[in-house]
Protein backbone atom coordinates (compact mmCIF):
# COMPACT_ATOMS: atom_id res chain seq x y z
CA UNK A 1 0.00 0.00 0.00
CA UNK A 2 2.58 2.05 0.65
CA UNK A 3 4.77 1.67 -2.34
CA UNK A 4 1.72 2.23 -4.26
CA UNK A 5 0.68 5.54 -2.03
CA UNK A 6 4.61 6.53 -3.17
CA UNK A 7 4.09 5.98 -6.99
CA UNK A 8 0.71 7.76 -6.82
CA UNK A 9 2.21 10.70 -5.80
CA UNK A 10 5.20 10.32 -7.69
CA UNK A 11 3.40 10.20 -11.31
CA UNK A 12 1.15 12.88 -9.77
CA UNK A 13 4.41 15.60 -10.42
CA UNK A 14 4.07 15.08 -14.25
CA UNK A 15 0.66 14.93 -14.80
CA UNK A 16 0.31 18.62 -12.77
CA UNK A 17 3.58 19.83 -14.21
CA UNK A 18 2.13 18.82 -17.56
CA UNK A 19 -0.87 20.51 -16.75
CA UNK A 20 0.46 23.44 -16.28
CA UNK A 21 2.42 23.80 -18.93
CA UNK A 22 -0.57 23.42 -21.19
CA UNK A 23 -2.20 26.15 -19.40
CA UNK A 24 0.48 28.26 -19.97
CA UNK A 25 0.70 27.54 -23.36
CA UNK A 26 -3.33 28.81 -23.97
CA UNK A 27 -2.34 32.09 -24.07
CA UNK A 28 0.01 32.00 -26.93
CA UNK A 29 -2.70 29.79 -28.92
CA UNK A 30 -4.14 32.85 -29.30
CA UNK A 31 -4.29 33.88 -33.32
CA UNK A 32 -2.10 37.22 -33.88
CA UNK A 33 -1.13 39.29 -30.85
CA UNK A 34 -3.16 38.61 -27.58
CA UNK A 35 -3.16 42.07 -25.89
CA UNK A 36 -4.73 43.35 -29.58
CA UNK A 37 -7.66 40.46 -28.59
CA UNK A 38 -7.89 41.08 -24.98
CA UNK A 39 -7.85 44.88 -24.99
CA UNK A 40 -9.83 45.11 -28.40
CA UNK A 41 -7.99 46.82 -31.43
CA UNK A 42 -9.02 50.30 -30.55
CA UNK A 43 -7.03 50.39 -26.80
CA UNK A 44 -4.62 52.86 -26.73
CA UNK A 45 -1.11 51.79 -26.87
CA UNK A 46 -0.04 52.86 -24.01
CA UNK A 47 -2.29 50.42 -22.22
CA UNK A 48 -1.46 48.06 -24.66
CA UNK A 49 1.95 48.35 -23.36
CA UNK A 50 0.92 48.13 -19.52
CA UNK A 51 -0.92 44.75 -20.19
CA UNK A 52 2.17 43.53 -22.05
CA UNK A 53 4.35 44.06 -19.51
CA UNK A 54 1.91 43.15 -16.47
CA UNK A 55 1.96 39.41 -18.90
CA UNK A 56 5.46 39.56 -19.26
CA UNK A 57 4.69 39.18 -22.91
CA UNK A 58 7.34 41.26 -23.71
CA UNK A 59 10.03 38.70 -22.74
CA UNK A 60 11.33 35.63 -24.06
CA UNK A 61 9.24 32.32 -23.81
CA UNK A 62 11.13 30.85 -21.48
CA UNK A 63 11.13 33.43 -18.97
CA UNK A 64 7.81 34.17 -19.40
CA UNK A 65 7.08 30.38 -18.28
CA UNK A 66 9.07 31.06 -15.15
CA UNK A 67 7.19 34.44 -14.26
CA UNK A 68 4.12 31.98 -14.85
CA UNK A 69 5.23 28.94 -12.40
CA UNK A 70 7.04 31.17 -10.07
CA UNK A 71 3.71 33.15 -9.68
CA UNK A 72 1.27 29.84 -9.71
CA UNK A 73 4.24 28.81 -6.31
CA UNK A 74 2.84 31.87 -4.74
CA UNK A 75 -0.29 30.91 -4.75
CA UNK A 76 -0.80 34.07 -7.33
CA UNK A 77 -2.90 32.91 -11.03
CA UNK A 78 -3.04 36.68 -11.97
CA UNK A 79 -5.05 39.14 -11.95
CA UNK A 80 -8.86 39.46 -14.37
CA UNK A 81 -8.63 42.03 -17.06
CA UNK A 82 -12.52 43.02 -15.87
CA UNK A 83 -12.47 43.30 -12.26
CA UNK A 84 -8.45 43.81 -12.03
CA UNK A 85 -9.50 41.63 -8.87
CA UNK A 86 -6.73 38.31 -8.12
CA UNK A 87 -8.13 35.42 -10.11
CA UNK A 88 -8.04 33.19 -7.51
CA UNK A 89 -10.22 35.24 -4.97
CA UNK A 90 -12.48 35.34 -7.53
CA UNK A 91 -12.43 31.33 -8.44
CA UNK A 92 -12.38 30.86 -4.76
CA UNK A 93 -15.13 33.14 -4.25
CA UNK A 94 -17.25 31.03 -6.83
CA UNK A 95 -16.38 27.99 -6.04
CA UNK A 96 -18.17 26.36 -3.04
CA UNK A 97 -21.57 27.07 -5.43
CA UNK A 98 -20.24 24.39 -7.92
CA UNK A 99 -19.43 22.01 -4.93
CA UNK A 100 -22.29 22.46 -3.91
CA UNK A 101 -24.38 21.64 -6.70
CA UNK A 102 -21.62 18.91 -8.06
CA UNK A 103 -23.12 17.18 -4.54
CA UNK A 104 -26.77 18.06 -5.33
CA UNK A 105 -26.18 16.17 -8.39
CA UNK A 106 -24.23 13.79 -7.11
CA UNK A 107 -26.81 12.97 -4.58
CA UNK A 108 -30.16 12.96 -6.99
CA UNK A 109 -27.96 10.60 -9.15
CA UNK A 110 -27.35 8.12 -6.55
CA UNK A 111 -30.96 8.55 -5.54
CA UNK A 112 -32.02 7.25 -8.90
CA UNK A 113 -29.18 4.52 -9.73
CA UNK A 114 -29.09 3.02 -6.83
CA UNK A 115 -32.64 1.53 -6.71
CA UNK A 116 -32.14 1.00 -10.59
CA UNK A 117 -29.63 -1.04 -10.43
CA UNK A 118 -30.08 -3.51 -7.94
CA UNK A 119 -33.34 -4.07 -9.04
CA UNK A 120 -32.70 -5.05 -12.90
CA UNK A 121 -29.62 -7.20 -11.56
CA UNK A 122 -31.56 -8.66 -9.22
CA UNK A 123 -34.17 -9.01 -11.63
CA UNK A 124 -32.25 -9.60 -14.74
CA UNK A 125 -34.21 -9.74 -18.11
CA UNK A 126 -37.63 -8.54 -16.26
CA UNK A 127 -39.71 -5.66 -17.35
CA UNK A 128 -38.11 -3.69 -14.83
CA UNK A 129 -34.46 -4.35 -16.01
CA UNK A 130 -35.42 -3.70 -18.92
CA UNK A 131 -36.97 -0.44 -18.76
CA UNK A 132 -34.01 1.03 -16.35
CA UNK A 133 -31.11 -0.56 -18.90
CA UNK A 134 -33.48 1.89 -21.89
CA UNK A 135 -33.15 4.74 -19.02
CA UNK A 136 -29.50 4.30 -18.69
CA UNK A 137 -28.56 4.88 -22.98
CA UNK A 138 -30.99 7.63 -22.77
CA UNK A 139 -30.08 8.96 -19.86
CA UNK A 140 -26.08 9.35 -21.52
CA UNK A 141 -27.80 10.47 -24.61
CA UNK A 142 -29.53 13.31 -23.18
CA UNK A 143 -27.20 16.34 -23.53
CA UNK A 144 -27.50 18.61 -20.46
CA UNK A 145 -27.95 21.77 -23.01
CA UNK A 146 -30.88 20.27 -23.85
CA UNK A 147 -32.12 18.93 -20.82
CA UNK A 148 -31.81 21.86 -19.20
CA UNK A 149 -34.22 24.13 -20.88
CA UNK A 150 -36.69 21.36 -21.53
CA UNK A 151 -36.73 21.06 -17.38
CA UNK A 152 -37.19 24.74 -17.28
CA UNK A 153 -40.16 24.65 -19.87
CA UNK A 154 -41.56 21.56 -18.11
CA UNK A 155 -41.52 22.86 -14.44
CA UNK A 156 -41.16 26.38 -14.90
CA UNK A 157 -42.83 27.51 -17.19
CA UNK A 158 -46.13 24.93 -17.27
CA UNK A 159 -46.44 23.76 -14.36
CA UNK A 160 -45.07 27.04 -12.41
CA UNK A 161 -43.31 24.75 -9.73
CA UNK A 162 -39.61 25.22 -9.75
CA UNK A 163 -37.54 28.85 -10.11
CA UNK A 164 -35.78 29.50 -13.40
CA UNK A 165 -32.51 29.87 -12.61
CA UNK A 166 -30.52 31.92 -9.79
CA UNK A 167 -29.81 30.63 -6.78
CA UNK A 168 -31.39 31.54 -3.39
CA UNK A 169 -33.04 28.70 -2.02
CA UNK A 170 -32.84 24.82 -1.85
CA UNK A 171 -35.66 24.64 -4.57
CA UNK A 172 -33.06 26.61 -6.81
CA UNK A 173 -31.01 23.00 -6.73
CA UNK A 174 -33.54 20.80 -8.27
CA UNK A 175 -33.47 21.68 -11.83
CA UNK A 176 -30.05 22.00 -12.44
CA UNK A 177 -29.38 19.59 -10.23
CA UNK A 178 -31.28 17.04 -12.49
CA UNK A 179 -29.86 18.48 -15.44
CA UNK A 180 -26.32 17.71 -14.46
CA UNK A 181 -27.11 14.57 -12.48
CA UNK A 182 -28.80 12.81 -15.17
CA UNK A 183 -26.49 11.80 -17.38
CA UNK A 184 -24.52 10.69 -14.39
CA UNK A 185 -27.65 8.60 -12.66
CA UNK A 186 -27.19 6.64 -16.46
CA UNK A 187 -23.76 5.84 -16.12
CA UNK A 188 -24.39 4.62 -12.30
CA UNK A 189 -26.92 2.64 -12.87
CA UNK A 190 -25.53 0.35 -15.80
CA UNK A 191 -22.68 0.34 -13.51
CA UNK A 192 -24.43 -0.97 -10.62
CA UNK A 193 -26.34 -3.51 -12.28
CA UNK A 194 -23.41 -4.98 -14.61
CA UNK A 195 -20.87 -5.13 -10.65
CA UNK A 196 -24.28 -6.67 -8.97
CA UNK A 197 -24.23 -9.36 -12.14
CA UNK A 198 -20.59 -10.34 -11.56
CA UNK A 199 -21.20 -10.47 -7.47
CA UNK A 200 -24.10 -12.89 -7.50
CA UNK A 201 -21.88 -15.56 -9.59
CA UNK A 202 -19.51 -15.50 -6.84
CA UNK A 203 -19.05 -18.56 -4.52
CA UNK A 204 -19.08 -17.09 -1.83
CA UNK A 205 -22.70 -15.94 -2.33
CA UNK A 206 -23.61 -19.60 -3.25
CA UNK A 207 -22.53 -20.45 0.50
CA UNK A 208 -24.38 -17.79 2.02
CA UNK A 209 -27.31 -19.09 -0.13
CA UNK A 210 -26.64 -22.79 0.71
CA UNK A 211 -25.99 -22.33 4.62
CA UNK A 212 -29.50 -21.15 4.58
CA UNK A 213 -29.17 -17.47 5.09
CA UNK A 214 -32.28 -15.45 4.63
CA UNK A 215 -32.88 -13.89 0.55
CA UNK A 216 -32.77 -10.61 2.05
CA UNK A 217 -29.08 -11.20 4.41
CA UNK A 218 -27.58 -12.73 0.86
CA UNK A 219 -28.31 -9.83 -1.01
CA UNK A 220 -27.74 -6.71 1.72
CA UNK A 221 -24.45 -8.24 3.36
CA UNK A 222 -22.40 -10.87 0.60
CA UNK A 223 -23.54 -9.23 -2.51
CA UNK A 224 -24.25 -5.74 -2.03
CA UNK A 225 -21.28 -4.63 0.01
CA UNK A 226 -18.97 -6.67 -2.28
CA UNK A 227 -21.04 -4.74 -5.72
CA UNK A 228 -20.60 -1.77 -4.45
CA UNK A 229 -16.63 -1.52 -4.02
CA UNK A 230 -16.39 -0.67 -7.74
CA UNK A 231 -18.65 1.99 -7.57
CA UNK A 232 -17.05 4.19 -5.41
CA UNK A 233 -14.25 4.35 -7.87
CA UNK A 234 -16.94 5.08 -10.96
CA UNK A 235 -18.66 8.07 -8.37
CA UNK A 236 -15.25 9.60 -7.39
CA UNK A 237 -14.21 9.48 -11.15
CA UNK A 238 -17.99 11.21 -12.24
CA UNK A 239 -17.75 13.59 -9.70
CA UNK A 240 -14.56 15.40 -11.27
CA UNK A 241 -16.54 14.88 -14.64
CA UNK A 242 -19.77 16.87 -12.51
CA UNK A 243 -16.86 19.73 -12.49
CA UNK A 244 -16.72 19.98 -16.60
CA UNK A 245 -20.60 19.58 -16.63
CA UNK A 246 -20.79 22.31 -14.72
CA UNK A 247 -20.12 24.62 -17.16
CA UNK A 248 -23.07 24.17 -19.30
CA UNK A 249 -25.21 23.54 -16.48
CA UNK A 250 -24.19 26.34 -14.42
CA UNK A 251 -24.33 28.98 -17.71
CA UNK A 252 -28.18 27.75 -18.49
CA UNK A 253 -29.60 28.10 -15.30
CA UNK A 254 -27.29 31.63 -14.31
CA UNK A 255 -25.87 29.22 -11.27
CA UNK A 256 -22.98 31.41 -9.60
CA UNK A 257 -20.53 28.80 -9.97
CA UNK A 258 -16.92 28.45 -11.79
CA UNK A 259 -18.31 26.73 -14.54
CA UNK A 260 -20.22 30.43 -15.63
CA UNK A 261 -16.96 32.12 -14.82
CA UNK A 262 -15.09 30.00 -17.13
CA UNK A 263 -17.69 31.14 -19.82
CA UNK A 264 -18.13 34.53 -19.08
CA UNK A 265 -14.26 34.81 -19.11
CA UNK A 266 -14.19 33.66 -22.15
CA UNK A 267 -17.00 35.91 -23.53
CA UNK A 268 -15.33 39.08 -22.44
CA UNK A 269 -11.69 37.67 -23.88
CA UNK A 270 -10.48 37.84 -19.80
CA UNK A 271 -7.97 35.14 -20.53
CA UNK A 272 -5.75 35.41 -17.00
CA UNK A 273 -9.32 34.26 -15.84
CA UNK A 274 -9.85 31.48 -18.41
CA UNK A 275 -6.42 30.10 -17.78
CA UNK A 276 -6.79 30.48 -13.78
CA UNK A 277 -10.56 28.47 -14.21
CA UNK A 278 -9.38 26.10 -16.42
CA UNK A 279 -6.22 25.48 -14.03
CA UNK A 280 -8.33 25.47 -11.07
CA UNK A 281 -11.24 23.05 -12.42
CA UNK A 282 -8.40 20.33 -13.95
CA UNK A 283 -6.19 20.20 -10.82
CA UNK A 284 -9.42 19.77 -8.32
CA UNK A 285 -10.27 16.74 -11.21
CA UNK A 286 -6.59 15.23 -11.21
CA UNK A 287 -6.79 15.60 -6.86
CA UNK A 288 -10.09 13.69 -6.80
CA UNK A 289 -8.88 10.88 -9.01
CA UNK A 290 -6.12 10.60 -6.94
CA UNK A 291 -8.39 10.27 -3.96
CA UNK A 292 -10.22 8.11 -5.43
CA UNK A 293 -8.23 5.61 -6.28
CA UNK A 294 -6.74 5.80 -2.69
CA UNK A 295 -9.66 5.40 -1.04
CA UNK A 296 -10.10 1.97 -3.45
CA UNK A 297 -7.29 0.39 -2.60
CA UNK A 298 -7.95 1.42 1.14
CA UNK A 299 -11.57 -0.17 1.43
CA UNK A 300 -10.85 -3.10 -0.41
CA UNK A 301 -8.03 -5.47 0.70
CA UNK A 302 -8.00 -7.28 -2.02
CA UNK A 303 -6.60 -4.92 -4.47
CA UNK A 304 -2.83 -5.52 -4.92
CA UNK A 305 -1.15 -2.82 -6.98
CA UNK A 306 2.03 -4.00 -7.94
CA UNK A 307 2.87 -1.64 -10.93
CA UNK B 1 -25.56 -12.21 -29.47
CA UNK B 2 -25.27 -11.33 -33.17
CA UNK B 3 -26.36 -7.87 -33.70
CA UNK B 4 -28.86 -8.83 -35.73
CA UNK B 5 -30.99 -9.87 -33.38
CA UNK B 6 -30.47 -6.69 -31.38
CA UNK B 7 -32.93 -4.57 -32.00
CA UNK B 8 -31.96 -1.39 -30.25
CA UNK B 9 -28.94 -1.93 -32.02
CA UNK B 10 -30.96 -2.12 -35.32
CA UNK B 11 -32.86 0.97 -34.39
CA UNK B 12 -29.67 2.49 -34.03
CA UNK B 13 -28.53 1.30 -37.35
CA UNK B 14 -31.84 2.68 -38.81
CA UNK B 15 -31.39 6.41 -37.02
CA UNK B 16 -27.79 6.02 -38.50
CA UNK B 17 -29.09 5.21 -41.88
CA UNK B 18 -31.15 7.98 -41.94
CA UNK B 19 -29.08 10.61 -40.48
CA UNK B 20 -26.60 9.63 -43.34
CA UNK B 21 -28.73 9.98 -46.14
CA UNK B 22 -30.25 13.65 -44.94
CA UNK B 23 -26.92 15.12 -44.35
CA UNK B 24 -25.72 13.84 -47.51
CA UNK B 25 -28.87 14.78 -49.48
CA UNK B 26 -30.03 17.86 -47.52
CA UNK B 27 -30.80 19.62 -51.06
CA UNK B 28 -33.22 17.04 -51.70
CA UNK B 29 -34.89 16.64 -48.09
CA UNK B 30 -35.07 20.34 -47.41
CA UNK B 31 -38.61 21.56 -47.65
CA UNK B 32 -37.01 25.05 -48.21
CA UNK B 33 -34.09 26.81 -48.15
CA UNK B 34 -32.31 27.18 -44.66
CA UNK B 35 -31.29 30.76 -45.28
CA UNK B 36 -34.44 32.22 -46.60
CA UNK B 37 -35.71 35.02 -44.80
CA UNK B 38 -39.37 35.81 -43.85
CA UNK B 39 -39.45 38.34 -41.02
CA UNK B 40 -43.26 39.19 -40.16
CA UNK B 41 -43.02 35.23 -39.65
CA UNK B 42 -40.65 34.98 -36.81
CA UNK B 43 -40.81 32.78 -33.85
CA UNK B 44 -44.40 31.32 -35.80
CA UNK B 45 -44.91 27.72 -34.36
CA UNK B 46 -45.36 24.66 -36.28
CA UNK B 47 -47.58 24.42 -39.52
CA UNK B 48 -48.45 22.92 -42.54
CA UNK B 49 -45.55 25.01 -44.87
CA UNK B 50 -42.98 24.85 -41.52
CA UNK B 51 -43.46 21.66 -40.00
CA UNK B 52 -41.07 22.31 -37.28
CA UNK B 53 -42.08 26.05 -37.25
CA UNK B 54 -40.09 29.03 -37.79
CA UNK B 55 -37.44 30.60 -36.17
CA UNK B 56 -36.85 33.93 -34.83
CA UNK B 57 -36.14 35.37 -38.54
CA UNK B 58 -38.72 33.14 -39.85
CA UNK B 59 -36.28 30.40 -41.27
CA UNK B 60 -37.69 27.17 -41.75
CA UNK B 61 -36.18 25.01 -38.86
CA UNK B 62 -36.97 21.74 -40.31
CA UNK B 63 -34.69 22.86 -43.30
CA UNK B 64 -32.07 24.30 -41.30
CA UNK B 65 -32.22 21.13 -38.86
CA UNK B 66 -31.54 19.20 -42.30
CA UNK B 67 -28.48 21.63 -43.21
CA UNK B 68 -27.37 21.41 -40.02
CA UNK B 69 -26.81 17.45 -39.67
CA UNK B 70 -23.92 18.00 -42.37
CA UNK B 71 -22.08 19.82 -39.73
CA UNK B 72 -22.62 17.13 -36.99
CA UNK B 73 -21.44 14.15 -39.66
CA UNK B 74 -19.15 15.80 -40.49
CA UNK B 75 -17.46 16.65 -37.17
CA UNK B 76 -18.73 12.71 -36.07
CA UNK B 77 -16.34 11.14 -39.19
CA UNK B 78 -13.74 14.09 -39.06
CA UNK B 79 -12.94 13.97 -35.70
CA UNK B 80 -13.06 10.06 -35.09
CA UNK B 81 -11.07 9.21 -38.36
CA UNK B 82 -8.52 11.57 -37.43
CA UNK B 83 -8.42 10.99 -33.73
CA UNK B 84 -8.49 7.37 -34.73
CA UNK B 85 -5.67 7.26 -36.96
CA UNK B 86 -3.27 9.82 -34.01
CA UNK B 87 -4.48 7.26 -31.79
CA UNK B 88 -3.48 4.17 -33.62
CA UNK B 89 -0.11 5.41 -33.76
CA UNK B 90 1.02 6.72 -31.24
CA UNK B 91 -1.14 3.91 -29.18
CA UNK B 92 0.95 1.09 -31.20
CA UNK B 93 4.22 2.87 -31.05
CA UNK B 94 4.02 2.99 -27.04
CA UNK B 95 2.24 -0.27 -26.66
CA UNK B 96 4.79 -2.44 -29.41
CA UNK B 97 8.33 -0.87 -28.08
CA UNK B 98 7.72 -0.17 -24.36
CA UNK B 99 10.29 1.01 -22.75
CA UNK B 100 11.11 4.99 -22.03
CA UNK B 101 8.96 6.02 -25.00
CA UNK B 102 6.41 4.04 -23.43
CA UNK B 103 6.28 5.91 -20.37
CA UNK B 104 6.98 9.18 -21.79
CA UNK B 105 3.97 8.83 -23.83
CA UNK B 106 1.56 7.62 -21.21
CA UNK B 107 2.71 10.41 -19.22
CA UNK B 108 1.90 12.88 -22.14
CA UNK B 109 -1.66 10.88 -22.13
CA UNK B 110 -1.88 11.21 -18.38
CA UNK B 111 -1.69 14.92 -18.67
CA UNK B 112 -4.72 15.07 -21.58
CA UNK B 113 -7.13 13.21 -19.53
CA UNK B 114 -6.33 15.60 -16.33
CA UNK B 115 -8.58 17.87 -18.33
CA UNK B 116 -12.19 16.50 -17.60
CA UNK B 117 -14.99 16.57 -20.07
CA UNK B 118 -14.96 18.78 -22.65
CA UNK B 119 -12.73 21.07 -20.51
CA UNK B 120 -9.97 21.47 -23.07
CA UNK B 121 -11.52 21.80 -26.02
CA UNK B 122 -13.66 24.98 -24.32
CA UNK B 123 -10.55 26.07 -23.51
CA UNK B 124 -9.05 25.49 -27.04
CA UNK B 125 -11.92 26.89 -28.81
CA UNK B 126 -11.90 29.69 -26.40
CA UNK B 127 -8.27 30.89 -27.76
CA UNK B 128 -8.48 30.07 -31.11
CA UNK B 129 -11.63 31.94 -31.56
CA UNK B 130 -15.03 30.58 -32.45
CA UNK B 131 -15.00 28.19 -36.04
CA UNK B 132 -15.95 25.00 -37.37
CA UNK B 133 -12.31 24.39 -37.94
CA UNK B 134 -11.20 25.22 -34.76
CA UNK B 135 -14.16 22.99 -33.05
CA UNK B 136 -12.17 20.30 -35.13
CA UNK B 137 -8.54 20.82 -33.67
CA UNK B 138 -9.97 21.12 -30.10
CA UNK B 139 -11.93 17.86 -30.62
CA UNK B 140 -9.23 16.00 -32.15
CA UNK B 141 -6.50 17.08 -29.95
CA UNK B 142 -8.57 15.88 -27.18
CA UNK B 143 -9.82 12.58 -28.72
CA UNK B 144 -6.78 10.52 -29.50
CA UNK B 145 -6.29 10.29 -25.96
CA UNK B 146 -8.76 7.55 -25.39
CA UNK B 147 -8.15 5.47 -28.96
CA UNK B 148 -4.06 5.61 -28.06
CA UNK B 149 -4.54 4.30 -24.15
CA UNK B 150 -6.91 1.45 -25.80
CA UNK B 151 -4.65 0.13 -28.39
CA UNK B 152 -1.74 0.28 -26.39
CA UNK B 153 -3.40 -1.94 -23.72
CA UNK B 154 -4.57 -4.21 -26.21
CA UNK B 155 -1.31 -4.71 -27.75
CA UNK B 156 0.41 -5.00 -24.83
CA UNK B 157 -2.02 -7.79 -23.91
CA UNK B 158 -0.95 -9.88 -27.20
CA UNK B 159 2.71 -8.77 -27.84
CA UNK B 160 3.87 -12.10 -26.65
CA UNK B 161 1.37 -14.25 -27.40
CA UNK B 162 2.59 -17.01 -29.71
CA UNK B 163 1.17 -16.12 -32.88
CA UNK B 164 3.37 -12.24 -32.63
CA UNK B 165 6.50 -14.66 -31.47
CA UNK B 166 6.03 -16.57 -34.65
CA UNK B 167 5.76 -13.66 -37.09
CA UNK B 168 8.80 -12.27 -34.85
CA UNK B 169 10.89 -15.33 -35.55
CA UNK B 170 9.90 -15.50 -39.22
CA UNK B 171 11.55 -12.12 -39.32
CA UNK B 172 9.15 -9.72 -40.24
CA UNK B 173 8.97 -6.04 -39.27
CA UNK B 174 7.64 -4.49 -36.52
CA UNK B 175 5.37 -2.32 -39.30
CA UNK B 176 4.45 -5.99 -40.91
CA UNK B 177 3.53 -7.26 -37.48
CA UNK B 178 1.37 -4.74 -35.79
CA UNK B 179 -0.51 -4.19 -39.46
CA UNK B 180 -0.42 -7.85 -40.79
CA UNK B 181 -0.88 -9.97 -37.00
CA UNK B 182 -1.64 -7.21 -33.74
CA UNK B 183 -4.19 -4.38 -35.31
CA UNK B 184 -6.28 -7.40 -37.13
CA UNK B 185 -6.45 -8.90 -33.80
CA UNK B 186 -7.34 -5.94 -31.55
CA UNK B 187 -10.14 -3.76 -33.72
CA UNK B 188 -13.48 -4.99 -31.74
CA UNK B 189 -12.87 -2.91 -28.76
CA UNK B 190 -11.58 0.21 -31.02
CA UNK B 191 -14.70 0.13 -33.28
CA UNK B 192 -16.98 -0.10 -30.01
CA UNK B 193 -14.96 2.79 -28.91
CA UNK B 194 -15.05 4.76 -32.03
CA UNK B 195 -19.12 4.16 -32.39
CA UNK B 196 -19.04 6.06 -28.99
CA UNK B 197 -16.39 8.18 -29.92
CA UNK B 198 -18.88 9.27 -32.92
CA UNK B 199 -21.44 10.23 -30.88
CA UNK B 200 -19.58 12.36 -28.21
CA UNK B 201 -17.89 14.41 -31.33
CA UNK B 202 -21.74 15.40 -31.51
CA UNK B 203 -22.41 16.44 -28.67
CA UNK B 204 -19.30 18.02 -28.01
CA UNK B 205 -19.71 20.05 -31.23
CA UNK B 206 -23.29 20.73 -30.33
CA UNK B 207 -21.64 21.92 -26.92
CA UNK B 208 -19.82 23.62 -27.75
CA UNK B 209 -22.05 25.90 -30.58
CA UNK B 210 -24.44 26.12 -27.64
CA UNK B 211 -21.51 27.53 -25.80
CA UNK B 212 -20.65 30.34 -28.85
CA UNK B 213 -17.79 28.91 -29.49
CA UNK B 214 -18.26 26.39 -32.35
CA UNK B 215 -20.49 26.98 -35.76
CA UNK B 216 -21.05 30.39 -36.40
CA UNK B 217 -24.28 32.49 -37.84
CA UNK B 218 -25.81 31.86 -40.69
CA UNK B 219 -24.37 28.46 -41.23
CA UNK B 220 -26.89 26.10 -39.23
CA UNK B 221 -26.05 23.85 -36.55
CA UNK B 222 -28.02 21.92 -34.00
CA UNK B 223 -25.82 23.38 -31.00
CA UNK B 224 -26.30 26.74 -32.37
CA UNK B 225 -29.76 26.65 -33.03
CA UNK B 226 -30.15 24.88 -29.41
CA UNK B 227 -28.45 28.53 -28.24
CA UNK B 228 -30.69 30.82 -30.18
CA UNK B 229 -33.94 28.61 -29.42
CA UNK B 230 -33.11 29.54 -25.44
CA UNK B 231 -33.69 33.06 -25.56
CA UNK B 232 -37.25 32.48 -26.83
CA UNK B 233 -37.84 29.31 -24.64
CA UNK B 234 -40.86 30.82 -23.36
CA UNK B 235 -42.05 32.61 -26.53
CA UNK B 236 -41.43 29.70 -29.23
CA UNK B 237 -40.65 26.53 -27.46
CA UNK B 238 -40.21 24.55 -30.81
CA UNK B 239 -37.06 26.74 -31.57
CA UNK B 240 -35.47 24.19 -28.42
CA UNK B 241 -37.52 20.91 -28.88
CA UNK B 242 -37.30 19.65 -32.55
CA UNK B 243 -33.15 20.03 -32.56
CA UNK B 244 -32.82 18.55 -28.95
CA UNK B 245 -34.82 16.01 -30.26
CA UNK B 246 -32.24 15.34 -32.97
CA UNK B 247 -29.28 15.42 -31.48
CA UNK B 248 -30.58 13.02 -28.96
CA UNK B 249 -32.12 10.73 -31.52
CA UNK B 250 -28.67 10.67 -33.36
CA UNK B 251 -26.80 10.21 -30.20
CA UNK B 252 -28.77 7.52 -28.73
CA UNK B 253 -29.02 5.87 -32.09
CA UNK B 254 -25.29 5.54 -32.00
CA UNK B 255 -24.97 4.62 -28.42
CA UNK B 256 -27.59 1.36 -29.33
CA UNK B 257 -24.72 0.82 -32.38
CA UNK B 258 -22.09 0.71 -29.95
CA UNK B 259 -23.48 -1.19 -27.20
CA UNK B 260 -24.55 -3.68 -29.65
CA UNK B 261 -21.01 -4.26 -31.34
CA UNK B 262 -19.59 -4.58 -27.63
CA UNK B 263 -22.20 -7.68 -26.87
CA UNK B 264 -21.62 -9.14 -30.84
CA UNK B 265 -17.77 -8.18 -30.62
CA UNK B 266 -17.79 -9.50 -27.20
CA UNK B 267 -15.70 -7.08 -26.30
CA UNK B 268 -15.16 -6.95 -21.67
CA UNK B 269 -17.26 -4.86 -20.67
CA UNK B 270 -14.65 -1.97 -19.06
CA UNK B 271 -15.37 -0.89 -15.61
Amino acid sequence: MRSYLARRLLLLIPVIFGVITLVFFLIHLIPGDPVDIMLGETASSSDKETLRKQLHLDEPLGAQYLHFLNRLGHGDLGRSLHSNRPVLSTILKRYPNTLELAFFAMLIALLIALPLGIFSALKQHSAVDTGSMFFALLGVSLPNFWLGPLLILLFSVELNLLPVSGKEGILDFILPGITLGLGMSAILTRMIRSSLLEVKQKEYVLCARAKGLAEYRVVMKHTLRNALIPVVTIVGLQFGGLLAGSIITETIFSWPGIGRLTVQAISARDYPLVQGCVLFISLTYVLINLGTDLLYAFIDPRIQYQK
Amino acid sequence: MRLSNNKPALFGLFVLVAFFLVALFAEFFAPADPSEIHLEEGLNGPSAHHLFGQDKLGRDILSRMVYGSRISLLVGITVVSISLMTGLLIGSVAGYFGGLLDEAIMRVVDVFLAFPGILLAIAITAVLGPSLRNVLIALCLMGWVGYARIIRGQILSVRELEYVQAARANGASPVRILSRHILPNIMAPVIVEATFGMAGAIIAEAGLSFLGLGVQPPTPSWGSMLAEGRQFLLLAPHLTTFPGLAIMLTVLGLNFIGDGLRDALDVRQQP
